[in-house]
């Protein structure tokens, strides 16, 4: 009994350690791909190649001055940054990573928990992200951050709808929820081939939901100085940014399981696989922002409402007739 | 322990509930409820039933109370006045509620036999699943559950007629 506690304890704090390093190498990365994209060559100065930035990053944000503005709200100013990130960081509870690996003389699966409402699980947490970002916005008392929180309500609630029927057709052809089923079922076919709307639909409703360009309307720096975290400084503002880099890891992860197969793949092992395949999607990410201008908050909700919702209701239907028509699960 | 869990979830039920009502400020209100909200969702999950726990997340936590928060905001409802109960008739009003509703708590709280009273069956296979809930849905309550949506569906259709009288 003892002994599965203290190996559990070692996988949660291996997974967790992994996750937060993967978010801040992130940073690193995003911003020297940036760099090249723009034909910079993005941070170099600390450490060999700019490696050793997200330390300094971090040291100059931890010794900043923490300011909270004199009409704040001040318990919600406090409780806001927690809010956002503490979702962001247990999504990766039950992405699994791999297949069964041998610890101890006991079999078990790389990933922490496989609950048998996994996907539905994900959502719950990126749901309640959305608060973390209203409440900013609310309790700085500042019309920045409010405008900011107010854009990013109305677009992670519009989003939210797209982003959930898109994955339902995946649900339809594996018939569970359960992250790990899901991936055994993409043995040998990925998903992106049976969905090619629905990863394109996932890609853009995420996109959204994770308010990465061209939809980051709630920080637009044009209009809203810096959007629901303006008043934000030192380690609440890392908190931010940090939950905003997880997000990005947990959307890639969530995609490269639901669409790319998860860890499934010839030759190599499938955590390799899996880390090969989330680089992919991460580096789309970074690409996309490097290319593509912001929406205009008029088009986003157009975009979002009028194209996205449909063409994911449609793909819904069809999957669920040819699902039905072929006799396929329950 | 699994017993300890379900008293304080509902002692964090309550007490998050008394908080809704309480909180002079709109916002604290409904943080509050959402505290109440998730948990409920934790009871549920102590009790098997992992598919509602979720679902009343992503519904209520999600999707019912970002709006409400979001409406909060964009109406900018800063601190009221506390409700105050006016005159003799009202006040009578509110203690007979008060007086009904702990009269319907204990009268369902014997019919069911207080907790512990009774030994908990055991839950049959599958239960709370996504899979058990679909079937009963669409088998038992397709009924209640088609009438449901038409409900929804006629709100929204009204919703959008109050909201926008030129369409």
């Amino acid at each position: 009994m003892s002994q599965t506690v203290v190996v559990d304890i070692v996988r949660i704090a291996v997974i967790l350690g992994m996750f937060l390093g993967c978010v801040a190498y992130l940073v690193w990365v995003e911003r020297k791909l940036l760099g090249h994209i723009q034909i910079r060559v993005g941070p170099k100065r600390v450490g060999p190649y700019g490696l050793l930035q997200p330390i300094a990053d971090f040291v100059k944000l931890v010794s900043k001055e923490d300011l909270t503005p004199p009409n704040a709200h001040r318990a919600l100013f406090r409780l806001a940054p927690a809010i956002a990130l503490v979702p962001a960081i247990l999504s990766i509870a039950v992405i699994p990573f791999g297949g069964t690996i041998r610890v101890l003389g006991r079999e078990m699966p790389i990933g922490i928990a496989d609950i048998n409402v996994g996907l539905l699980y994900v959502f719950a947490m990126s749901s309640m992200g959305v608060f973390g970002i209203a409440l900013a916005g609310w309790s700085s008392n500042n019309k920045y951050s409010l405008m900011g929180g107010l854009r990013s309500s109305a677009q992670l609630i519009s989003y939210e709808v797209s982003l959930g029927l898109s994955v339902l057709g995946v649900v339809l052809l594996a018939g569970t929820f359960s992250l790990r089923e899901i991936v055994a079922a993409q043995h040998p076919i990925p998903f992106v081939a049976l969905q090619p709307v629905g990863f394109l639909l996932f890609l853009m409703a995420s996109s959204a939901e994770i308010a990465r360009i061209p939809f980051d309307l709630p920080e637009a720096e044009t209009e809203l100085v810096a959007g629901f975290h303006t008043e934000y400084s030192s380690m609440k503002f890392a908190m931010f940014f940090v939950a905003e880099y997880a997000n990005l890891v947990t959307v890639s992860a969530m995609a490269v399981t639901l669409f790319l197969g998860g860890w499934n793949g010839p030759f190599l092992p499938g955590p390799i696989w899996f880390a090969l395949k989330t680089a992919a999607m991460l580096f789309l990410f970074i690409w996309v922002r490097g290319t593509l201008p912001r929406y205009r908050y008029d088009q986003l909700m157009r975009f979002g409402w009028k194209f996205l919702l449909p063409v994911a209701l449609l793909n819904l239907l069809v999957t669920a007739l040819i699902v039905a028509l072929s006799g396929g699960e329950g | 322990m699994n017993q300890i869990g379900f008293v304080l979830l509902s002692v964090l039920a309550v007490g998050s509930a008394l908080s809704v009502i309480l909180q002079r400020n709109p916002v604290m209100s409904a943080l509050s409820l959402v505290v109440t909200i998730f948990s409920l969702a934790l009871a549920f999950l102590s009790l098997g039933s992992s598919f509602v726990a979720v679902v009343q997340v992503i519904v209520y936590a999600g999707a019912v109370m970002v709006l409400f928060v979001f409406v909060i905001m964009l109406l900018d409802l800063g601190r009221r006045e506390p409700f105050k109960l006016t005159g003799v008739g009202r006040k009578i009003l509110g203690i007979a509620a008060v007086a009904a509703f702990l009269f319907q708590i204990s009268a369902s709280l014997s019919a069911v036999g207080v907790m512990g009273a009774r030994p908990p069956e055991p839950l049959p296979p599958g239960y709370g699943t996504a899979l058990a809930i679909g079937r009963s849905v669409f088998t038992d309550y397709v009924y209640p559950f088609e009438a449901a949506s038409v409900l929804l569906l006629a709100a929204m259709v009204g919703a959008l007629i109050l909201a926008k009288r030129r369409i």
